[in-house]
């Protein structure tokens, strides 16, 4: 198997790390293994979702993220910042403040993401309820993770994926259009930039699962942004955004989706384990009379990402009493409410941007499938003679893991330190019987003479 | 047709006992991932033999799942020593259910079942006498409809 360069912008830090197993334990695609005391990441199962970098407690993870120096690239820069940004401020902290703030960082214009959700929102309404004959639920589709997740251990739910773009990306694909018209620039003049919440998101940028030609150039840690806006938010607040109502503004927690596309025979949810287990259940068609699954692969939403700086239940309460102030603002009527704000004239439409998820299977042992259950057997007998204590002490995830990964070639059963302790101990015993068996050849005879002579 | 080669995996189910329910399929479903089967393949039978265990399970007080794995083909059985049924053809029509209400609260029984595995599989039989068992068997090619 040859697999294509994978960029992953989940990068790790080889001299922080200490070589604990929390990373192998924690990444859903079992893409980490410590060999020879470091992790080592397997790029062609590595999602990008940031499950290692959340939970490593020496901060041994980086995430390769933009710089705000590649603004001076660009004559103009136009920022994207998402709910989950504003999420990290408390409510009394105005709109107005934040994006004057993004302002005074560079930034030529603002474009509010919520907006673009809602848009993202009424296509996923629209196709949820026109579909029919195929197999249900759909799942969402604006999780880059979740989408490269379903590649690598889902291929078979590839169908049930709504095909949508990510409000951040359509928000780029208007906001870029729109200024190549409005300046007369070039398209390679402008930079358009996302706020993220986690890793995800700039792997998409530089290596797209779903978009054909992204129209982001890049973009930054929300929590480096936070840091940097802490000290310049407000000012004059002259800017002119546009921006969504409650319903886009929910986007940034789990629910957000589902509440704004009106769908109610649904579920949301978040959080890497969950969101594995309600795939696999989906695969084995265990809930075939629900309409929608709302995929976030961090805890919370957009908001649990680990680029926040904000812990993600303070956060999450920031958003809803955001998201309440303006619901108590707007008609009651979902309808009514998104139609007010959704007057952009030609918003994109997904389908012309987006191109077709393909599969990236890892499971399989051997490109030949006899090959493939020869190893699977041998697989079966290492795990039955491994303890199955799941310790993690060897640098794999499981025992199961590290069966995988002798048959592969990639381990040693003495990786095992039960394996190695039994094997020490043979070798031992092996030393005494030997031992025994050893002629002694001269005894310390002056020291004995000694002896006998003092008897 | 060369199918000297293959893998079996078995495992008994308890009647009733539903926290563990599907763990048999999921794990048959891993075995053919593993070994390479393709993914819409996997799926079929996944989704088959997950509503067998569950008939097994629901129904006829556990009994056993079990998969061979070919290069070719994928074949399940399971059987169980449960009541058995009593009109096959009734048995097969959807939406027929013998499954009482506290089982169908859970949403399962739906009269699914059956056809769902006659439709998932390639060749499907079953075998049943009133109270000695049933005996399903379906059988899987492992050719991809998907590129």
């Amino acid at each position: 198997m040859a697999p294509a360069e994978y960029f992953h912008s989940v990068r790790l830090l080889r001299d922080k790390c200490q070589g604990c197993v929390s990373c192998v334990k924690a990444c859903p695609t079992e893409a980490i293994r410590v060999r020879n005391g470091k992790a080592e990441i397997l790029a062609d199962r590595c999602v990008d979702c940031g499950a290692c970098a959340s939970i490593c407690p020496y901060h041994a993870f980086s995430i390769k993220t933009a710089t705000l120096d590649g603004l001076e690239k660009y004559a103009y820069n136009i920022v994207l910042p998402a709910p989950s940004m504003y999420s990290q401020f408390p409510e009394q902290v105005p709109m107005e403040d934040i994006w004057q703030g993004l302002h005074n960082l560079g930034f030529d214009e603002i474009f509010d993401v919520s907006l673009a959700s809602e848009y993202i929102a009424k296509e996923i309404e629209t196709y949820v309820k026109n579909y029919t004959g195929g197999r249900k639920p759909l799942i969402s589709s604006t999780c880059p993770s979740v989408l490269r997740l379903i590649q690598v251990k889902f291929p078979e739910l590839i169908k049930q994926v709504v095909p949508v773009l990510a409000p951040a990306e359509a928000a780029a694909i208007y906001v870029r259009q729109k200024a190549e018209a409005k300046l007369g620039l070039a398209s390679e003049k402008i930079g358009v930039w996302f706020i993220s919440p986690c890793p995800s998101k700039e792997t998409n940028i530089r290596q797209s699962v779903d978009v054909r030609q992204t129209a982001l150039s890049g973009s930054f840690s929300l929590a480096e942004i936070y840091g940097k806006l802490l000290r310049c938010l407000g000012g004059d607040n002259t800017l002119n955004v546009v921006t969504g109502s409650s319903y886009g503004m929910g986007w940034g927690a789990y629910g957000g989706e589902i509440s704004s596309a009106g769908l109610e025979n649904a579920l949301a949810v978040h959080g890497v384990d969950n969101v594995y287990e309600v795939l696999e259940q989906i695969s084995m068609n265990k809930m075939p009379t629900l309409d929608y699954v709302e995929c976030n692969m961090c805890e919370r939403g957009c908001i649990g990402g680990c680029l926040t700086a904000e812990n993600k239940f303070v956060a999450e309460s920031n958003l809803r009493r955001r998201i309440n102030i303006l619901r108590s603002q707007e008609p009651v009527e979902r309808e009514l409410t998104m139609a007010s704000s959704m007057t952009l004239e030609d918003f994109p439409r997904s389908a012309a941007y987006l191109k077709k998820l393909v599969a990236r299977p890892m499971m399989h042992l051997d490109e030949n499938i006899m090959e493939a259950m020869k190893k699977f057997e041998r697989m079966e007998e290492v795990l039955y003679s491994l303890p199955g204590l799941n310790c993690g002490a060897c640098g794999a995830p499981s025992c199961q893991g590290l069966a995988e990964d002798i048959v592969q070639g990639k381990a040693h059963e003495i990786d095992c330190i039960f394996k190695l302790r039994g094997s020490v101990h043979k070798l031992a015993q092996g030393m005494i019987e030997l031992a025994k068996q050893i002629p002694i050849s001269h005894e310390p005879q002056s020291l004995n003479a000694v002896e006998e002579d003092e008897r | 047709m060369a199918e000297n080669k293959s893998l079996k995996l078995s495992f008994d189910v308890i009647g009733g006992d539903f926290e563990r329910a599907g763990e048999a399929s999921a794990k048959i479903k891993k075995m053919l991932k593993m070994i390479g089967v393709p993914a819409d393949i996997v799926r079929r039978i996944a989704i088959g033999t997950y509503e067998a265990e569950m008939n097994a399970i629901i129904h006829a007080g556990g009994g056993n799942v079990a998969a061979e794995a070919f290069s070719d083909a994928t074949v399940i059985t399971v059987s169980d020593q449960g009541p058995g049924i009593p009109d096959i053809e009734k048995a097969l029509q959807e939406g027929y259910s013998t499954a009482p209400d506290h089982v169908r609260q859970m949403g399962f029984g739906a009269g699914m079942g059956l056809p769902n595995m006659v439709k998932c599989s390639d060749e499907f039989d079953i075998k049943s006498v009133v109270g000695e068992g049933t005996t399903i068997t379906m059988r899987f090619e492992h050719i991809s409809e998907d590129l």
